[in-house]
């Protein structure tokens, strides 16, 4: 089968890191990232498990991160190589019998990724698992499976950048006949952000910050407008796509990166604190947001979140963040709660919902699809990382592999 | 014998005009055949002896008031007012003509046994001056006999307890002022009248207001309707403080009004900077050879360094004229002397208006002209420097040469910055702006702290910025930055052009291939008397 295969490569892995730091994307022309015409096809692990063929499948900025070599080490011992990346996926489940199949024996999923205690064939299943925060799953390394935190980025598992891959019946989801397959794509970052927005506890009239407008940034907006009607959301945006963007989704006021300190004592008429007392340049605010979400991650966006979030307010770590520097004495000093958000499973402020089918909902009444902003065929490997690692400047928002015309995918 | 201003019909001839350029300068040569240039008038005399001047103005009052003696009582409370670090442009030599005039009135004070006496800095909403400033303007005499005891002060318009509301206009516009002023039986005003729009009741009914009763005339309504606010009489924002006056006067509150006129010995008779005041086909080898020395090493200066050269020029101004007495008695000898140094005669409109920005403008002094500034520069001050006619017919183009830095001074400008990082990212329609967010930065309480405690502007003072460039916004059909920073000119709302024939070029969209073009060639200051 085609597959885009990461293996671990020390050689290639050190390349990936200095070509990344030159241009963004720059990993996948040097590092360990390979196009296979003809790499194995996965194993079915063990019982409920599906031989899956990947239709959409996005490029995530944890998948920019492990390309170019920036992602933790933290990682190493919860992923298994070599691995195929792609975990947001729309796909055809391969199944003649099912009643919803298409006269072709398949019919579309999304896969929801994250490996639980059921797909790993553990029974029974750990506390996380059993209470539905299968992000959570305590059991990451273990079961039927090799390592792996989630579908592309285990070695069994197979992902979405190839024709073929599997997947445990409990993480597919039908795709409604409506639905385009730019809609049912976006609905894996959406969990995510759904997942953050409503862990943000926003209450009603808050002034919250999203920091970041890229993908994972957007969403948050949007799951914030539909989640916390009416929070006033701040959206700091770089590029004017975003801007635009932020605007369409719910954002009500925007703001420059080097701008958020200021907009956000305009919107809470905080104080502002100056290094040098009570002139100069703005530092930080003496109160501020409700709750900011760190859509980005970094240095910077961290300390930005710190400075401008008012005391005994929230910061929602949204954005994958890796070994980093930050001075966290306003966050002893504010009694700010610093709380990362990752994937998804049930949502307790929404009636313990799954977060899945909230974001379906998400999807399909912000009209989320529109956001896949450009698709590449596999063979296009270093263009399509490049664009989607420079996607805000060159105003896109997802871009993705298009694997519904590749040759090797009717073979199977 | 100094010459009169003029205008020069560009011909083959005629060499590079002079553009200022922030703190560097361009050459440029202008289209022979539609093109002139408007050049000020040289300084005229200065009075030989200021001192002796000001001692018999204080002497001889104009209108109906008494010489300054005859109103000095033992045991009065007397304040004396003076315009504040945005006046004279650039700062003078020492001894300041506002030191000159209060020694004076000082010495008659304590000769007549006063002895409770304040100085306050009338700034209305500008900032604070700091100390250096203080001493520079008053001398350190002044400066150390009262500062220490709490006698010399900075207006502060936001503050209750020391604001008093006099009344109210027939037009509802109400009036506030310095309650220490307001209630002292002898309220001395003392003002450097650098161009016509300064002074008169102005200095009270402004200098020593607060917001509430500022935003009657500083407003895009009443900009829009002062054609031009340089010429009193058809200035709404004139009739306005002279209405807020009558309330004064009505009030019983006693004003001596002190006004000064400077002559256009800006840059000096001699010295690097003194070929700025001189017509460029006078320029000597040596003139030639001093500019291209200054220029070049201008460009390869930090502009921090730029700034800090400019900033410590101080302009060898000789005093012209000082009248006191009665307001309007007064100031209307004070326009004539402020005209027969700036007027210059002009026939007819042109199709697009080019002026290079100096370094400096009223609100940028010791400080950063940042864009915002530089809009209120050349679209407010500059574009209403004349009588009768705009020189630029309405639907035409403005050029402005200027650096226009994305830069601001985070201690004198924090409410610029939101102002520009918010309000001009969302629109530059000043009947917007002054609807949407004038209020919301005239009560923002962190601008309120920085403007009482720090030395920054009023948060509402962007604004005032911006509505005072509102006339010309309405008026023309372009307005064009040249040599800007291209992000900071887009901001604005104009077109940034790399240079005077690019934007000569971007203009004949608006006017045709051959619009006529007048140039400004200002400062020295001139006021165009457009018939």
């Amino acid at each position: 089968m085609k597959a885009l295969v990461f293996s671990r490569k020390p050689a290639r892995y050190a390349a990936a890191m200095a070509a990344g730091r030159l241009t963004p994307g720059g990993g996948a022309k040097v590092g360990p990232l390979k196009l296979r015409h003809d790499h194995d096809h996965p194993a079915l692990p063990g019982p409920g498990w599906r031989y899956i063929k990947p239709r959409l499948a996005g490029i995530c900025g944890s998948d920019l991160a492990t390309i170019d070599g920036t992602s933790s080490r933290y990682f190493e011992p919860i992923v298994s190589f070599p691995f195929v990346p792609g975990h947001e996926v729309v796909a055809d489940l391969v199944d003649p019998d099912d009643r919803r199949a298409r006269p072709d024996g398949t019919h579309r999923v999304i896969l929801e990724p994250v490996l639980s205690c059921v797909a790993r064939g553990i029974d029974p299943v750990c506390r996380h698992c059993a209470e539905g925060h299968l992000g959570n799953c305590a059991n990451l390394t273990a079961g039927a499976i090799s390592p792996g935190l989630q579908s592309g980025f285990c070695c069994d598992t197979g992902g979405g950048w190839s024709t073929l891959m599997v997947a445990h019946e409990s993480q597919l989801h039908a795709v409604p006949d409506h639905w385009t397959d730019e809609m049912a794509l976006m609905v894996e970052p959406t969990a995510c952000a759904v997942h953050s927005a409503l862990a943000g506890e926003v209450a009603e009239g808050d002034v919250v910050v999203v920091i970041g407008a890229g993908t994972l940034g957007l969403l948050t907006i949007a799951a914030l407008r539909r989640f916390a009607p009416t929070c006033t959301i701040l959206a700091v945006a770089k590029h004017p796509e975003q801007r635009t963007e932020a605007t369409k989704l719910g954002a009500d006021h925007l703001a420059a990166p080097g701008e958020v300190k200021r907009a956000v004592r305009r919107r809470t008429g905080a104080r502002a604190v100056t290094a040098t007392g009570a002139d100069g340049p703005v530092d930080r605010l003496a109160d501020g947001a409700a709750v900011v979400f760190d859509c980005v991650g970094s240095a910077d966006s961290i300390a930005d979140a710190i400075a401008v979030a008012g005391p005994r307010g929230r910061i929602m770590l949204v954005g994958m963040a890796g070994r980093t520097s930050v001075d966290l004495t306003g966050l002893w000093h504010k009694e700010l709660r610093l709380t990362g958000t990752y994937a998804y499973g049930v949502e307790p402020a929404a009636g313990g919902r799954r977060t899945f089918d909230l974001a379906m909902e998400l999807v399909e009444a912000a009209d989320l699809g529109r956001l896949v902003s450009a698709a590449y065929p596999l063979s296009r490997y270093p263009e399509a990382i490049a664009h989607a690692a420079d996607a805000g400047r060159r105003g896109a928002v997802k871009v993705a592999f298009d694997l519904r015309a590749e040759k090797e995918r009717d073979s199977l | 014998m100094p010459r009169p201003g003029f205008v020069l019909d560009v011909d083959r001839s005629t060499p590079p005009i002079l553009f200022h350029h922030g703190e560097q300068f361009r050459l440029e040569k202008l289209p022979a055949g539609r093109s002139r240039v408007i050049y000020p008038a040289e300084p005229i005399e200065a009075l030989d002896d200021p001192d002796a001047a000001i001692h018999h103005a204080l002497l001889h009052p104009l209108g109906d008031s008494e010489p300054l003696p005859a109103l000095l009582k033992p045991g009065m409370k007397l304040t004396i007012a003076f315009d504040d670090v945005s006046l004279p442009l650039p700062q003078m030599k020492a001894p300041d003509v506002r030191q000159r005039i209060i020694e004076q009135v000082l010495d008659m004070a304590a000769a007549a046994g006063v002895d409770d006496v304040h100085l306050i800095a009338a700034l209305a909403l500008h900032r604070r001056m700091t100390e250096d400033e203080l001493r520079h303007a008053l001398g350190d005499r002044i400066y150390d006999a009262f500062a220490p005891h709490g006698a010399l002060y900075n207006h502060d318009a936001e503050d209750p307890d020391n604001l008093l509301f006099v009344g109210t206009t027939k037009h509802g516009e109400e009036v506030e002022i310095n309650k220490r002023a307001a209630e002292s039986d002898l309220l001395v005003y003392v003002n450097i009248n650098i161009v016509a729009m300064d002074g008169g009741w102005k200095s009270t009914a402004t200098g020593l207001s607060s917001y509430r009763a500022i935003r009657h005339h500083h407003n895009v309504k009443t900009m829009e309707h002062s054609k031009s606010f340089m010429d009193r009489h058809s200035s709404e924002l004139h009739h306005s403080n002279w209405r807020q006056g009558k309330v004064l006067r009505d009030a019983g509150i006693k004003i001596f009004q002190i006004e000064t006129t400077i002559n256009n010995n800006t840059f000096g008779h001699d010295g690097p900077l003194s070929l700025l005041q001189k017509r460029e086909w006078e320029w000597t080898g040596r003139d030639r050879l001093t500019f291209l020395g200054m220029q070049k090493g201008l460009d390869a200066m930090s502009a921090k360094r730029r700034r800090q050269i400019f900033m410590g020029w101080r302009a060898p101004y000789g005093l012209t004229s000082v009248q006191a007495g009665e307001v309007d008695a007064v100031h209307e000898v004070t326009l004539q002397n402020c005209f027969d140094q700036h007027l210059v005669p002009v026939e007819g409109q042109t199709d697009i208006l080019t002026m290079g920005l100096p370094f400096i403008c009223p609100y940028n002094v010791n400080s950063i002209m940042n864009p915002i500034l530089v809009m209120c520069l050349g679209l407010g001050y500059f574009f209403n420097l004349y009588r009768g006619k705009p020189l630029v017919r309405e639907g035409g183009v403005l050029i402005m040469s200027h650096p226009t830095p994305w830069d601001f001074h985070p201690v004198h400008h924090p409410s610029y910055i939101d102002f520009f990082e918010q309000v001009l990212a969302d629109t530059t329609d000043p009947k917007v702006i002054e609807a949407t967010y004038e209020k919301q930065y005239a009560e923002d309480e962190w601008y309120r702290h920085l403007y009482r405690t720090s030395y920054a502007y009023h948060g509402v003072h962007p604004f005032y910025m911006w509505y005072w460039g509102a006339h010309a916004l309405q008026h023309l059909g372009r307005v064009i930055i040249v040599g800007g920073d291209v992000r900071a000119v887009r901001r604005l709302g104009f077109m940034p052009a790399s240079t005077l024939q690019d934007a000569l070029e971007m203009a004949s969209d608006v006017v045709g291939r051959d619009a006529t073009i007048t140039h400004l060639h200002n400062p020295p200051i001139l006021m165009a008397d457009v018939s």
